[in-house]
């Protein structure tokens, strides 16, 4: 076992991915000499050449159309967006043409292309530079959606989004590209599709995924002196989604609160809340909460840390779920 | 401390192109006035392109009659309700048969919604070519097997896919050519500004064919440009055009067939403008009356382009009565099978909604497929 950081764990799934398949190719922008503005593409060009690890126009509706055509040729291409919210030009590409390719054409074509986007915030990024840009992926159907939250699953997720015959947006949160742990590399996880327990509760699931899970997972440590024991359930992947997971984690709890560091409104938390509740109202004590960014346009570095859900935010969600079986008193003033 | 010249450039990437990039500028430039090869009564004019071969330009004619004829069906059909909607081509046969015959079986064609009767004189089956307006789904044919991309709505995405295409099989040692159709008004879409200089950059055998017939909708051209010629859109991406008579169909194929040999030879992509006319409304649920004249219309019917090379082939010998007669007929048998195929319904399964969202159905379809089974099974017990 080594430790291992996020970075160089995705930089090793990007080089065995290259070593093993001669369809892979990396492309974007500063992916090539630079190694990436954040080093994930780092010694890849010069240990597999200019062909199979390049920088491009920076134009990123260009090299998501570009992939799109280099995939009909029968290539693999992972290319990199290099911010969130630099990756709104190439929006027209993923959804009309990556997302549907498949589709319109009955199976004849396909695009398995893995469109690599730094995500959500935490750094002091100045604006345009921290979006949490999630649900508009997930919301368009022929798109997988992927977050890793650990150093092995940001290996194998990443492993697996090259290897799978679909298109994958595979979201890495900036956040915790630096963030190491023990990991003997090359590793194998769970699929898509499968979420994973973090930690077992009794008493209520805070699902969560990406970044928001190492908060989650403090403020269930933090919950013990509470007197609550608070089962964390990380999604890794936002679809295909993992319902019977979930499903089971609150059934057994009773007691439910998303996580998500994007903007509540409509989001991905939104889904989920309403899934849980189809699925768990006779299991349930409690509404289903959710803890998100505020509905605002992503805050600026000093005041960013008023926007993300942090451990204290969760807890007062946890402390809501109506424990003495009265109603959420926010709700009763309201 | 001061840096060196000799220090900056020892540092300075051993790929770093010199500049200038490359040479003089002029050979990149199109054509002062539009490429003729015949004059609009048919009459030949001296050019520096070679003609194409007499069988060749024969076989143009026959495409060229039979596409007019599958157009002026579609249109038909329209108006009998068996297509949602139909973008017609007529009066741009010679950009739409010659685009096509340019090219080889093996090379790759990325066509718009206008498309539909390049579509069939590449020999795709016209109800596989007509599957999406009929809306039985959204591409009929197999693109893969015949090399031709699913017809593109959203404007100007595709140039990015033939840039791509064809970088990836040149990087797989192939010579395939990416010959991609665009429109004068989605040349104001960003998608082809970066496809260009993607295909550019990468040295990507493509032809990109602007059929410029005036009007995107109801916009016409000054809104869409102030350059002298679209064709002129490649020198700042460093890519060679040039500019042709749309309605020239010998012209158009000389061109066409010049750019796809350029690209092919791997000096980097190619941008053909080719000056034409839409005759018909943007579709039949356009109403042209609005925003253009009848003279207008009127003048450019007098520019045919079947007519222009029937009149070439039949002064120089090369075509008779009896070639003609024997086109004509083929075409009106053409016309009758497809009209006599899309007059049955195919039966389109609603189950088959869930079958190519992904390679394999996510739990969440899944669920969906047996809802909408079991609703269909309901209606059919009412029944």
């Amino acid at each position: 076992m080594a430790t291992v950081t996020m970075a160089k764990a995705l930089n090793a799934a990007l080089r065995d991915a290259l070593a093993t398949d001669e369809r892979v190719v990396v492309f974007g922008e500063d992916v090539g000499r630079l190694g990436g503005v954040f080093r994930i593409t780092d010694g890849l060009q010069t240990e597999f050449g200019e062909q199979r690890c390049f920088d491009t126009p920076l134009a990123e509706a260009g090299i998501v159309g570009f992939a799109v055509g280099m995939a009909m040729s029968g290539l693999r291409p992972v290319v990199e967006m290099q911010f969130d919210a630099f990756a709104y030009p190439a929006f027209e590409q993923i959804t009309s043409h990556v997302a549907k390719l498949r589709n319109r054409t009955r199976g004849g074509l396909s695009a398995p292309i893995v469109i690599r986007v730094p995500y959500a915030g935490g750094i002091g990024g100045v604006e345009h530079h921290c979006d949490s840009s999630e649900a508009y992926y997930v919301h368009t159907p022929g798109l997988k959606v992927v977050t890793p939250a650990t150093v092995e699953d940001a290996y194998a997720l990443l492993r697996a989004a090259i290897a799978d015959p679909d298109p994958v947006v595979f979201l890495e949160p900036k956040k915790l590209y630096f963030a190491s742990a023990e990991a003997a590399l090359p590793v194998t996880a769970p699929g898509f599709g499968r979420a994973v327990v973090r930690r077992p509760g009794r008493d209520a699931t805070l699902v969560t995924y990406g970044a928001s899970v190492p908060v989650a997972l403090e403020a269930a440590e933090a919950g013990r002196d509470e007197g609550w024991d608070l089962e964390v359930v990380d999604l890794r992947t936002l679809v295909p989604f993992d319902d019977e997971t979930v499903t089971a984690s609150v059934r057994r709890t009773g007691r439910c609160v998303v996580v998500q560091e994007a903007s509540g409104f409509a989001g991905v938390g939104a889904e989920i809340a309403a899934r849980v509740q189809e699925r768990c109202f006779h299991s349930l004590h409690a509404p289903v909460l959710r803890v998100a960014g505020l509905d605002i346009p992503y805050p600026p570095p000093k005041l960013e840390h008023v926007h993300l859900p942090g451990v204290d935010r969760i807890l007062d969600a946890v402390a809501r779920l109506q424990w003495d079986d009265q109603p959420d008193p926010k709700w009763v003033a309201a | 401390m001061t840096t060196t010249p000799q220090a900056v450039r020892r540092q300075s990437p051993p790929t770093a192109p010199a500049f200038p990039r490359s040479g003089p500028a002029a050979p990149m430039l199109p054509s002062p006035e539009p490429v003729r090869l015949l004059d609009e009564a048919g009459n030949r004019l001296p050019s520096d392109y070679p003609e194409p071969p007499a069988e060749t330009l024969r076989e143009l004619y026959r495409r060229m009659v039979v596409g007019r004829r599958f157009d002026l069906q579609s249109t038909a059909l329209t108006k009998q309700g068996r297509l949602a909607v139909y973008p017609s081509a007529r009066g741009q046969e010679a950009c739409q048969i010659a685009g096509v015959m340019a090219v080889r079986p093996t090379d790759w064609v990325f066509p718009t919604y206008r498309e539909s009767m390049a579509l069939v004189a590449r020999g795709i089956d016209p109800v596989e070519a007509l599957t999406l307006l009929r809306g039985d789904w959204h591409c009929g044919y197999d693109p893969a097997a015949r090399r031709t991309a699913p017809q593109c709505t959203p404007l100007a995405t595709q140039t990015v896919h033939a840039a791509g295409l064809a970088y990836g099989e040149a990087y797989q040692g192939r010579d395939t050519v990416a010959l991609v159709f665009i429109g004068d008004g989605a040349t104001s879409e960003g998608d082809f500004h970066e496809g260009v200089n993607f295909a550019a950059v990468f040295r990507a055998p493509v032809v990109f064919f602007i059929q410029n017939n005036r009007y995107a909708i109801s916009v016409p051209l000054s809104r869409q440009t102030a350059a002298p010629s679209l064709a002129y859109k490649g020198i700042g991406y460093g890519v060679a055009s040039e500019q042709v008579d749309g309605n020239d169909p010998v012209a158009v194929l000389a061109v066409l067939t010049r750019a796809v040999e350029q690209a092919r030879a791997g000096n980097g992509p190619f941008l053909v403008e080719a000056h034409t006319y839409r005759v018909e409304p943007h579709t039949n649920a356009d109403d042209a009356s609005r925003y253009r004249s009848m003279d207008e219309v009127e003048a450019w019917l007098g520019r045919d382009p079947i007519a222009r090379l029937e009149a070439y082939l039949r002064g120089a010998g090369r075509l008779d009565d009896d070639a003609v007669e024997a086109v004509r007929t083929e075409a009106e048998a053409y016309a009758d099978d497809l009209r006599a195929r899309m007059s049955a319904e195919p039966v389109v399964d609603p189950l088959s909604l869930f079958d190519h969202v992904y390679a394999t159905p996510t739990p969440q379809l899944l669920e969906q497929r047996e809802q909408v089974r079991a609703e269909l099974a309901a209606e059919g017990g009412e029944a």
